[in-house]
């Protein structure tokens, strides 16, 4: 696997390279107005060259021109390759999901063989066990595990079944067991890989409203030096300071943020890059940054904050019965209960339940009216089920139902357990308690989500009780108890109308329009088509706790894009050092003093200035791919860290950087 | 210490103390709530509401304002040149001046109109008294639009979310009586009692110590020069502003008018922290336009105490520091200080001449106001400053990876781009204007006393100044010419405008947007850390703007002395 990765870099690197010189289209740069500046530098400087060569003197020589010429051609490449080897590393992303959905015969309803490639939405085919799913869908019947390793690599099999939440497979996934009937919900080329692909190639790729106020700023920088460059002429002719052409297309280039410049799409593409690397496929770019500023974070309790379902902890056997009695009655109970609660009270109790010798038991399921099952067997008849059941069943049968039990079930509500309490023959026997186990590291993961500023919100059908004991020892700072899907929508518009930002994660048909109403709705890959099309991005992974890794990269996107437009505006104090002493220094022999590097000509200075300012694009392209770390230290630290490094740094790194190159350049002068 | 230096550290720090109380009160002012001054000023506003028919109750959005603002603007632009052109034949008039021609007429107007108080005549021979008293009336009525706009912005971040952000003529007729007449008239009376004159009549004869008969100039100076530092105006009765024995008679004097120029704009600051009830914001403010300040301030009293180095070598004696074209009752540290002064806060009266300080004085004089916002003129400044804040805010957001906010307000792309051409238009002015100059030598370089570097600064300063609002000239410039009368003329249009509209817009169209409350995630802006950052914004956008032209001027001349 590593293997295949290197060889798809240098693939990736040659590909980024001839990518590199087709973005030299005038046409394509225009979109990115600080490098489409440079390109007409460049263009501006080859006319020049040209011109020096039929004979004209006054510009200085033939090879120093040219060199500027190149270095100007390398500075554009430069910038391209930043942007198309981010759109590389997207698309291998991209490809190496699309793979798994390469050309598979699809079985129409009518028994018809087709290329999945010929499935149109609304198509109905069938898979059976060993059958590659050929296209997105949804289960219209049947149920079948599915391996869905290829997407999510995840190697547990799961199960997908007709109507609720679990109906949506995935093209490229593969059906282990059972048969089931697929409709197909996308055309062809519209799903959301196919999306997603799309958005990393550029073609549909729409600037971020952050994007577009940045791009307003550089270009605004990029205004102010074509005024002071071109003011600079009448200013020098008056001081009887003749500049070449050569040394104006310098000191132009070097000011306008270039860095930034050349990097700001490539940062935009990393940034989807690298959702789509945490298996998030994000339906806008858009969306990503907005994760970065989410105020409010909604999420399920099962699943998400507690390890799925609850666990049995406890027998408490209420006065006068012994425990041995108790336990015996809840394994009884509990023999053909399938549900993880059931199991996990086998598991407490360590007693095999056929080790018991029972005669022609029946077993009753749970049913929403008795809130309680059991078991009937020879003159015995167990139950277990809500205190409010039992105790119907208790007192009914003009039973006592004994006060110890009510403490001890208050008791454990408290604590935010669940008890289920057992009765023998409509004799109450005592209380089972469930507890919700807590993910390990949940609490820290929360506790870097409130130094980021956002405020975490359990969502949980329990009651009130249990909701605040968990809420608690999570460390969740507020929490929704007995949550209705409307519930869910109504505090997302409540937290909105307060101007906070809300994301949420969801997979039911019924989460749909909170998802919608979120500002950043992450769908479960598994939930139903209706999620996903309301969320507006979508985790391959079905990983609740996905959504913190969203934040983070939306912070760091912005975060890059920031520290590099620090720094390149920092640059520029340098790079005037360098440039304007060498401007006039031979008409003005005075102004010596201002070049502090002691640069060792005016045509090195402007060369060493040209070449930092062509290389440190390509220095910065790995940083601007892996995004500036974002460390939850609040936003005050955050911004003194990133001013030293990479404000201070940006005044101080060329310095060093132009002398060094200067070092070099004037060897060959 | 230095005497010189205690009195100016003393006269600074009792100015500070001073403006935090002003600006309480001018804040309890637009605020609507009870002040002292109610029972003599409620009855005068009521008047004129009455005569002008305005209701002060009606709501305005920003655009309603800014409609406002720039409609009576307008209207004193053609009284003006109406009282000007005319002039020679209206009463109040003993000396007999003559009208001025259009182009004069057109350049003094605008000049006053926006606060600049750019000035291409001489007061003694110039105008008469009939206009100067309405050059007078513009000098508080450009101070009031000023502050009226401040308030408006004020208003915007004062509520959650707000389309109406009160009335505007309240604002500007609440400024001009209650804030800036009182303090006009306590000025005006000290520099009275100093010996400035206060009259109407004609020049007056004397006959000096050499025997000579001379007609000495005089009239209602002591009210005039009031209200040209107080409203940050800084256009003096006379021609040599307030280095004229008459418009700044002794020390005391000098000291008053400085204090009286830095008074208003350093209240604002403060009373922008009360009216919305964040002082420490303002505080963030105050320090970071007084380090900017301070920066310019001390090396000019350093460089003017020490002297001229070519003169020292040819063995003059330079004990007193550079004494050419300053005023030996003021001394060379004080006019120094009053260089940055007056060029930091867009008042540009001058007790020396700008064009005899050392090159890198001159330099800070320049670059105080090609960044025209620490501290700034009345209301405008803290408009000026609020456009980096953008800047700073905008930028300092994406270092930490939230989208910009300032006071629980989202900045985007739209008021990222109107921060970016308010940003622009300075730089812009000064340089194209500056470099038609020198591209025509006919027009700008053939009017210049000076050649070379010094004279290259001449022109920059010209339209520095006129950029800046400012009004102050490096002189020895023959600027009384159609090409400078029309060129700065349209300067000062464009820069004051734009850049009181730009800012009141964003504040406006951020009133509007939803309130995002503050948590932990939020960016502080009342820290140090945001400070420095608003700070190095400001030096950088100033600097790399104008480094190259700064270069070719002070600074060669610099380079050139030693």
């Amino acid at each position: 696997m590593n293997k295949n990765q290197s060889l798809f870099q240098s693939d990736m690197l040659l590909q980024a390279c001839k990518q590199s010189f087709v973005k030299l289209n005038p046409k394509l740069m225009f979109r990115n107005p600080v490098m489409f500046t440079v390109e007409i530098g460049t263009f501006v400087m080859m006319l020049v060259s040209l011109w020096i060569l039929t004979g004209e003197s006054s510009q200085g020589s033939f090879g120093y021109n040219f060199t500027i010429f190149l270095i100007l051609l390398l500075t554009l490449l430069f910038a391209n390759f930043a942007e198309a080897i981010a759109e590389a590393r997207g698309k291998a992303q991209a490809d190496s999901l699309r793979k798994t959905r390469e050309e598979t015969p699809a079985k129409l309803a009518d028994g018809k063989m087709i290329s999945s490639s010929q499935l149109v939405k609304g198509d109905v085919f069938i898979c059976e066990a060993g059958d590659i799913i050929p296209s997105d869908g949804e289960i219209i019947s049947g149920l079948a595990t599915i391996d869905e390793s290829a997407i999510t690599g995840e190697s547990a099999p799961v199960i997908r079944e007709a109507g609720g939440d679990k109906s949506s497979v995935t093209g490229g996934t593969k059906v282990l067991s059972d048969k089931i009937q697929v409709k197909v919900t996308t055309e062809p080329g519209e799903s959301f890989l196919d999306k997603m692909i799309a958005l990393v190639e550029g073609a549909s790729r729409q600037k971020t409203p952050n994007e577009i106020a940045l791009t307003i700023l550089l270009a605004g920088f990029t205004l102010v030096f074509i005024i002071v460059t071109v003011t600079l002429k009448p200013f020098a002719d008056y001081a009887q300071a003749p500049i070449t052409i050569a040394a104006f297309i310098s000191l132009f280039i070097c000011l306008i943020p270039t860095t930034i410049g050349g990097l700001l799409s490539a940062i935009g593409i990393a940034g989807m890059d690298r959702a789509l690397r945490a298996n998030v496929i994000t339906k806008s770019g858009k969306a990503v940054e907005t994760a970065g500023d989410i105020d409010v974070l909604l999420l399920d309790k099962t699943g998400t904050i507690t390890i799925g379902n609850r666990k049995a902890t406890h027998f408490y056997p209420t006065k006068g019965i012994a425990e041995e009695q108790l336990i015996k009655a809840a394994v009884l109970s509990s023999m053909s209960d399938e549900t993880p609660e059931g199991k996990s009270i086998i598991e407490l109790a360590g007693v095999n339940p056929l080790a018991y010798p029972i005669n022609a038991p029946v077993f009753i399921k749970f049913t929403a009216e008795t809130r309680s099952s059991g078991i009937d067997f020879d003159q015995t008849r167990i139950r277990k089920g809500a205190t409010d059941a039992i105790r119907n069943i208790v007192t009914q049968a003009g039973n006592v139902f004994p006060v110890d039990i009510t403490d001890q079930v208050t008791k454990i509500s408290q604590n935010g357990g669940t008890p289920l309490v057992v009765c023998e023959n409509e004799i109450a026997l005592g209380v089972i308690e469930l507890q919700d186990v807590i993910k390990p590291g949940i609490q820290e993961r929360f506790e870097r989500l409130r130094k980021m500023g956002i405020k975490t919100v359990m969502v949980t059908g329990d009651n009130p009780l249990t909701a605040k004991y968990i809420a608690e020892k999570a460390g969740v700072d507020d929490f929704i108890a007995e949550a209705k899907p409307e519930d869910k929508m109504n505090y997302i518009k409540m937290e909105q109308a307060n101007g906070r930002l809300v994301a949420m994660m969801g997979d039911g048909t019924n989460d749909a329009p909170a998802l919608a109403q979120a500002d950043v709705g992450v769908a479960m890959n598994s939930g139903t088509q209706a999620a996903k099309e309301a969320g507006n991005m979508v985790d391959l992974d079905n990983d609740p706790t996905k959504l913190i890794e969203v934040v983070e990269i939306g912070k760091q996107l912005l975060m890059t894009r920031g520290t590099l437009t620090t720094f390149s505006i920092a640059n520029d104090v340098a790079k005037y050092f360098a440039i304007i002493p060498a401007l006039f220094i031979t008409a003005i022999p005075a102004l010596q003093g201002l070049n502090i590097m002691q640069l060792d000509s005016p045509e090195s200075a402007i060369l060493s200035a040209v070449i930092f300012n062509a290389l440190i694009i390509p220095f910065l392209i790995p940083l601007a791919l892996k995004g500036v770390a974002y460390k939850p230290i609040g936003a005050s630290a955050l911004l003194r860290r990133n001013l030293l490094i990479f404000g201070v740094g940006g005044i101080l790194v060329p310095f060093v950087g132009i002398k060094l190159i200067d070092l070099i350049v004037s060897l060959f002068i | 210490m230095n005497t010189e230096i205690i009195a100016i550290i003393v006269m600074f720090l009792g100015t500070i103390a001073l403006a935090i109380p002003l600006g309480k009160y001018i804040a309890q002012v637009f605020a609507g709530n009870k002040t002292i001054f109610d029972p003599v000023f409620n009855p005068i506003e009521r008047l004129f509401y009455k005569l002008t028919g305005i209701d002060p109750k009606v709501e305005m959005s920003w655009k309603q304002h800014m409609a406002a603002m720039l409609t009576i603007n307008m209207i004193w632009f053609l009284l003006g040149m109406l009282v000007l052109m005319t002039q020679g034949v209206l009463p109040l008039n003993p000396d007999q001046n003559p009208s001025m021609t259009a182009d004069l007429a057109f350049n003094t107007v605008i000049s006053f109109v926006v606060n600049c108080n750019l000035q291409h005549y001489s007061g003694e021979t110039g105008v008469s008294y009939l206009g100067q008293y309405w050059l007078m009336f513009l000098q508080f009525v450009s101070a009031g639009t000023g502050m009226a706009a401040a308030v408006t912005l004020f208003r915007a971040f004062r509520d959650k979310t707000a389309i109406d952000l009160g009335n505007f003529y309240e604002y500007f007729i609440k400024s001009c009586t209650r804030i800036l007449l009182p303090l006009s008239f306590a000025v005006a009376i000290v520099l009275a009692f100093q010996g400035t004159p206060m009259t109407f009549e004609g020049k007056d004869t004397i006959v000096n110590l050499q025997g000579d008969t001379v007609q000495v100039s005089r009239g209602p100076a002591a009210a005039f020069v009031a209200i040209k530092h107080i409203g940050t105006n800084g256009g003096g009765f006379f021609g040599t502003n307030s280095a004229h024995p008459f418009e700044n008679p002794t020390y005391l004097s000098n000291m008053v008018e400085m204090a009286a120029q830095m008074i208003v704009p350093f209240a604002m600051i403060f009373a922008f922290g009360y009216f919305i009830k964040r002082r420490k914001l303002s505080w963030m403010m105050f320090a970071v336009m007084t380090v900017g300040f301070l920066m310019l301030a001390i090396p000019n009293i350093k460089m003017e105490m020490e002297g001229n180095p070519a003169l020292t070598s040819m063995g003059i004696d330079q004990s007193l520091g550079a004494m050419e074209g300053k005023e030996i009752r003021i001394g060379a540290a004080t006019s120094g200080f009053w260089s940055i002064v007056t060029t930091v806060i867009s008042t540009g009266s001058v007790n020396s001449m700008h064009d005899s300080s050392m090159p890198l004085s001159g330099m800070n004089e320049l670059l105080a106001m090609m960044i025209n916002s620490f501290y700034g003129g009345a209301g405008v400044g803290i408009l000026n400053f609020f456009i980096f804040i953008i800047l700073a805010v905008f930028i300092s957001g994406l270092m930490v990876g939230r989208t910009p906010e300032f006071l629980g307000k989202k900045i985007e792309a739209r008021e990222m781009k109107i921060a970016m051409i308010i940003a622009l238009i300075h730089p812009f002015l000064i340089l194209i204007s500056a470099g038609l100059a020198t591209a025509f030598p006919a027009q700008g370089a053939s009017t210049l006393n000076n050649p070379g570097f010094h004279g290259f600064s001449e022109i920059l300063y010209e339209y520095t100044s006129s950029s800046a609002n400012n009004g102050s000239g490096f002189e020895g410039l023959g600027d009384n010419t159609p090409w400078w009368n029309i060129s700065t003329g349209i300067v000062l249009i464009l820069s004051r405008f734009l850049p009181i509209i730009g800012p009141v817009a964003i504040a406006g169209l951020l009133a509007k947007k939803k309130f995002i409350p503050e948590g932990e995630g939020t960016l502080q802006t009342d820290t140090a850390t945001f400070g420095i950052l608003v700070f190095t914004v400001i030096i950088i956008v100033a600097a790399l703007s104008f480094f190259p032209a700064l270069t070719l001027g002070p600074i060669a001349e610099y380079f050139s002395m030693r």
